[in-house]
């Protein structure tokens, strides 16, 4: 019996990694597993995909998913900085960069920032415990005010929500979700990684050992308990048919460039995630009323991303030889004479 | 009147940051340039946009003499808060060409004044109200020319090369020297010795270069696709100067496409992490910074030293720590470059010292980072990279891109998958690669600054990781030997100097004027870090071994004294300039002469 395959032709083994060294139960293994599912079902081929971290919990866990595929484990907060460079020597590249909040909120929020003001086509995921695990367990600056450490210190400062923040920017995709929920996780990576520009994507996971504690508000039992998603999200990829049997009126579809189709099944309140004052605003209701507001908040299918803007080649500037790169001995010789 | 003095002299021009006087004086070195004579600008400019002080040395000598001369014979005086302390710079004998409206109640009388009423000749005969503080500069320039003699058709050719882009502006340029022209011719007698005489044999075939210029040059050709830089003083027009050049020269003739991508980062951290990455997805990469920039890099450094990541980084040195004197020139980044990052680190450090080998080391180090997989650092300087150098014409490459050890798919066909990202297969300590994209199910790696085995995977062995950081000696030992090898010139003189980068143009003019004296000094200029054993060995030939270098601490003298068997250690000694001004051959002559009581 043969095993079955994804549109690429491969078994879903075929997106494994190596064993995860993080604690058991720790949040960061379901995004894992999400990513595995994910890109099995995208049919993602592996020597495209690039798996770029910063240093982290987080950004380990690019090694237990996808092992055939390049990764680069890079320095504290600078993810973003690797993967605009990767991605400019090799558009061709499927830019997939995990990080934390600590690597993100903190050391790296300049780079965050700047990453999603170009707007570089990549996906970034923010595996979001509110906690520095691998230093065992200081706050970070995605923790809730008045939220609690394990030992009972109590967090003094306003949270830099990354969402909030990427949005201020005018970041191109920005969502939210929680890795407890696999049903949304997925088509939002999927969504996120099909997406041209910028994806940002905070994964609210509870730190087991640190963070999983009553006061805590990165808890598992905290956001069952308060997360609120604004729409069922759905995806549909380019390779296959767009089936909506929903009454009119109750959903959304938004159509990425690729052809991929994001599909939206109205929960609440109707939020329509093209606006970006409205996924703001969404934000901060939620946060006044302490609520984890989840799903896709907001996306801009038309914004051109930077190797656009920037008028690079689709083909990889790496593969450029002597002959584009160089000067002739024509053009050499006069550019001399022009020193004279 | 005295002996005339023949295109030998130092013109000093005082002037106002921001008022357009570079122009100016570089229409007059463009001038003197044609006429046959070497021409040594050197810019003494402030960490301003506009109002403060700015000077402009124009060494002309007929030997071509490049390096900074310590004596001013001539003086443009065009700038009143620094009237008085510029008159104190002036050789006896010299010639003050001066606003008339500065006062000379009180100055010195063993000068000749030129008292020029630039104001109001601006004022009368410059119409355009908008250009009037610009073309200002432009009458001394033909006051110079008056006083020293340059022919009218130099002037204009100076002027029409200096607006090779703007043709329109050459006409009212060349309408306001005319100005101070035809004043000096008017109102003058020549009183002083100074004169300027075309002459041929000196300048044939040579251009008017900067470092920084020839450096991005050299970068176009060594193929660099990736560029992301953050602006700073000395080091931004290095990557200005490439964005020009890429304008012109790397845009797809039938797409309109870009054949490369620069980015202007957020920081110097983002600017070299960018490169770190397309470095590792397979593109020839830099960033170009200088001092604070350096520093910041530090950490990214490590990691593309640790996990063998290709990437060049130019630094172009100023005067430090911290801030220092970001418009002055230094060579103290020497010993902090070369070990950069925390951990055991030691990197691959070119040191051109002429504008020539800006161009070279630039585009050799596209191949030295593809070849060892490491980051190649080109220290460069103010003085070598903002100011203008007679050069011979740079030379066409002959050799294709050595792209170093890449496995494509074919190359893991052929070995059936069997690879390992840091196995030294070939005993030379350069393991081999693959870049994403190569469709191979091998192909694949995990790049991380953590702890790895040779398989790239994470491991904290003790064994795994001693191996690893001897074999990265070996590699850099490999590379030692393949690194451009220190340049000698040595007549069996007991007495020996060693130098790199723009320290060189002093070395060449001490050593002319101590063989005139009658002391011969051989020298040996170390080209790349780590040492060739040439240093060693030059060091073994000779009795005494002075170290020239432009820090403080004597930073290239202690890396040469480590690098020596203890019995060779003694003789070495050290010879340090670190005012930020280009060292002027005076500063070796002289600790030279006493310390080795030349007979006169």
């Amino acid at each position: 019996m043969s095993a079955t395959v994804n549109h690429v032709g491969l078994p879903r083994d075929a997106y494994k990694g190596a064993a995860t060294t993080l604690c058991a139960g720790c949040g960061h293994n379901s995004i894992t597993n999400h990513m595995i599912k994910a890109l099995y079902e995208l049919g993602v081929e592996p020597h495209l995909l690039a798996k770029m971290s910063g240093i982290g919990c987080s950004s380990k866990t690019p090694a237990y998913f996808v092992e055939t595929a390049h990764g680069f484990n890079g320095v504290h907060g600078r993810m973003p900085a690797l993967t605009t460079g990767a991605h400019l020597a090799n558009r061709q590249l499927i830019m997939l960069g995990v990080s934390g909040d600590g690597d993100t909120a903190s050391i790296g929020l300049g780079q965050f920032m700047h990453l999603i003001r170009r707007n570089v086509d990549c996906t970034y995921i923010i595996e979001d415990n509110g906690t520095y695990g691998l230093t065992k367990g200081q706050f970070s600056a995605t923790a809730d005010l008045g939220s609690m450490q394990k030992k009972g210190a109590v967090n003094t400062f306003q949270p830099i929500d990354p969402c909030a923040v990427a949005l201020a920017l005018g970041c191109s995709f920005v969502a939210r979700s929680f890795s407890g929920d696999g049903k949304q996780v997925v088509p939002l990576i999927k969504a996120a990684i099909a997406h041209r520009g910028t994806a940002i994507l905070d994964i609210v996971s509870p730190c087991v050992t640190f963070n999983d504690h009553d006061g805590s508000t990165k808890s598992y039992s905290w956001v069952k308990d308060h997360e609120e998603s604004i729409a069922d999200v759905s995806f549909i990829p380019f390779f296959e048919e767009v089936h909506v049997d929903y009454e009119p009126g109750t959903v959304r579809d938004v159509r990425l460039h690729d052809g991929s189709h994001i599909v939206l099944k109205k929960l609440g309140e109707d939020h329509d995630p093209t606006n970006r004052q409205a996924a703001i605003r969404v934000i901060e209701e939620a946060r006044a009323e302490g609520h984890l507001v989840t799903g896709l908040l907001y996306v801009d299918t038309a914004m051109a991303d930077f190797a656009s803007t920037e008028e690079i080649p689709q083909r990889p500037l790496k593969d450029l030889g002597e002959a584009e790169l160089r000067l002739s001995r024509e053009q050499f010789a006069q550019f001399m004479s022009e020193f004279a | 009147m005295t002996e005339p003095i023949v295109n030998d002299l130092t013109i000093q021009a005082a002037t106002v940051n921001g008022s357009g006087s570079q122009t100016a004086n570089l229409v007059l070195t463009r001038a003197i340039f044609h006429m046959g004579v070497p021409v040594a600008p050197k810019n003494v400019f402030p960490s301003n946009i506009e109002g403060l002080p700015t000077w402009y040395q124009l060494r002309i000598t007929p030997e071509g003499h490049m390096a900074r001369s310590d004596k001013v014979d001539v003086l443009v005086a065009f700038n009143v808060a620094t009237w008085r302390q510029d008159l104190t710079t002036v050789r006896a004998g010299g010639v003050v060409i001066h606003e008339e409206a500065f006062s000379t109640a009180e100055a010195r009388t063993d000068v000749t004044y030129y008292a020029v009423p630039f104001s109001k000749l601006a004022k009368a005969k410059i119409q355009s109200d908008t250009l009037r503080k610009q073309l200002a500069n432009m009458i001394y320039v033909g006051v110079v020319a008056g006083v020293l003699g340059i022919p009218w058709e130099a002037l204009e050719h100076g002027v029409r090369r200096q607006f090779l882009a703007k043709p329109k502006a050459v006409p009212i340029n060349l309408d306001a020297i005319k100005v101070g022209y035809d004043y000096w011719q008017d109102n003058f007698s020549k009183e002083d010795p100074y004169r300027l005489e075309a002459m041929t044999g000196r300048v044939e075939g040579k251009a008017l270069v900067e470092g920084n210029q020839a450096a991005a040059l050299g970068a176009l050709m060594g193929g660099a696709s990736v560029v992301a830089w953050y602006p700073i003083t000395p080091s931004s027009s290095l990557c200005e100067y490439f964005i020009a050049y890429s304008d012109r020269f790397r845009v797809d003739p039938k797409t309109g496409e870009k054949l490369v991508s620069v980015v202007q980062a957020e920081d110097e951290l983002a600017a070299v992490g960018m490169a770190i990455g397309a470095g590792w997805a397979g593109a020839r990469a830099f960033t170009s910074t200088s001092g604070p920039g350096i520093s910041l890099m530090a950490e990214f450094s490590g990691l593309a030293y640790y996990a063998e990541v290709p990437v060049v980084i130019f630094d172009i040195q100023r005067i430090g720590p911290s801030t220092g004197l970001p418009t002055r020139t230094s060579q103290a980044d020497i010993g902090f470059v070369y070990t950069l990052s925390h951990g055991d680190t030691k990197h691959i450090v070119l040191l051109p010292g002429t504008v020539e080998e800006c161009y070279e080391f630039a585009r050799d180090a596209f191949d030295y980072a593809d070849r060892f997989q490491t980051p190649i650092f080109v220290l460069s300087d103010l003085d070598l990279g903002m100011n203008l150098w007679m050069t011979p014409e740079f030379k066409y490459p002959e050799k294709p891109f050595d792209r170093g050890k890449v496995l494509s798919k074919d190359d893991l066909e052929k070995v059936a998958g069997e690879w390992a990202r840091y196995r030294d297969v070939d005993k030379d300590g350069v393991t081999y690669r693959t870049l994403p994209g190569t469709d191979h199910p091998a192909a694949g790696y995990f790049t991380r600054g953590s702890g790895h085995d040779e398989n790239a995977r994470y491991t904290e062995g003790a064994d795994a990781y001693a191996n690893n950081m001897d074999r990265l000696v070996r590699k850099l030992e490999t590379a030692r030997h393949a690194l451009p090898a220190p340049v000698i010139d040595e007549a069996g003189s007991s007495v020996g100097l060693i130098a790199f980068g723009s320290t060189h143009a002093a070395v060449v003019e001490a050593r002319e004027t101590l063989l005139s004296a009658g002391q011969a000094i051989d020298y040996l200029r170390v080209r790349a870090l780590p040492l060739s054993d040439d240093v060693a060995a030059f060091v073994e030939r000779h009795e005494r071994v002075y170290v020239a270098e432009q820090n403080r601490d004597g930073q290239l003298f202690d890396i040469v004294r480590l690098a020596l068997p203890p019995a060779l250690v003694d003789r070495v000694r050290s010879i340090r300039h670190y005012n930020g001004q280009p060292i002027p051959a005076a500063a070796i002559i002289e600790p030279l002469m006493d310390r080795e009581a030349v007979p006169a």
